[in-house]
């Protein structure tokens, strides 16, 4: 049986997410497909699957995508679902612990790759949210002003999780330092 | 230039590839050498051949027919740089048995 679930997840909240998947898992809701907060489980075997959520360096039909997906397949990785360039995989728990990255580079540089994406959308909401204030505040259009503040605290918003991600990759490399 | 420390994942790579192997093959391997103590990561391995491709540390062998999983195997300048990291292991292993050989007598007596 189908079961669709809505929620969302910010990028920065990716870890969540895939923790949120997985404990669907444990309970035998198996992530099948997915689309911007749009997620669809299937029923199956309790704890039967291991899900990871990444971030891909570029879209899933390009072919740096594809040779990557397919080399996860041959090590007995399932590509569940994908949504623009973040991928959703999974392999099956008793094939032993599944982690994307077993070294530390490798975690930093994907969440650099996240953070890459908010400072592009933090420029666009800043942006728009500056030429809204200044051409709303010298001509009284106030639902100008408006936008503006909104798109200013949805940029501060944005920044707020750049931050989060940031110290998140500040620990890694205090750990880097010592483990390699 | 002088040698760097290869990381553990890399130096097991290296030396699972002395005979053909892909990409699954490897990381069964590294368990079995490390008695099941290092797990590489599907994904950490990927990038890790792709940057052991451009030096020119490992070759990708043309595909056999049967089977679609591309095999990797060491080349020469792998082999050097094996040897030389085995040669660093040994100063690290020699310096580290000298002076801290002696701590868990020293342990035991106090």
């Amino acid at each position: 049986m189908k079961k669709i679930i809505h929620k969302l997840f910010m990028a920065w909240d990716f870890e969540e997410e895939e923790k949120w998947i997985n404990e669907m898992a444990a309970k035998g809701l198996e992530l099948t497909d997915m689309s911007l907060g749009r997620y669809v489980f299937e029923e199956g075997e309790q704890g039967a699957y291991q899900y990871r959520v990444e971030l891909l360096e570029y879209l899933p039909n390009h072919p740096q995508s594809e040779q990557y997906i397919r080399f996860m397949e041959e090590t007995g990785i399932e590509h569940v679902a994908s949504m623009n360039r973040w991928v959703y995989f999974r392999k099956k728990a008793d094939e032993g612990s599944f982690e994307l990255y077993s070294d530390t580079d490798s975690k930093i540089t994907h969440l650099k790759r996240i953070n890459v994406i908010l400072f592009v959308a933090l420029v666009g909401q800043l942006w728009c949210s500056i030429l809204n204030l200044c051409f709303g505040i010298s001509n009284k259009f106030w639902f100008n002003v408006g936008a503006g503040c909104f798109t200013l605290v949805l940029g501060i918003f944005i920044l707020v999780g750049m931050i989060r991600i940031m110290k998140k990759i500040g620990k890694l490399k205090k750990q880097r330092d010592i483990y390699g | 230039m002088e040698a760097m420390a290869l990381t553990e994942a890399v130096f097991y790579i290296l030396l699972s590839l002395d005979s053909p192997l892909h990409g699954y093959g490897i990381m069964q391997n590294t368990e079995k050498l490390s008695n099941g103590r290092v797990h590489l990561a599907a994904g950490t391995l990927y990038g890790a051949l792709n940057t052991l491709l451009e030096k020119g540390w490992i070759k990708a062998l043309p595909g056999a027919v049967s089977s679609r999983k591309k095999e990797y195997q060491l080349t020469q300048n792998g082999r050097n740089a094996v040897i030389a990291e085995i040669e660093r292991l040994g100063e690290l292993l020699e310096n580290g048995k000298a002076i801290a050989g002696g701590w868990k007598n020293e342990e035991d007596n106090s």
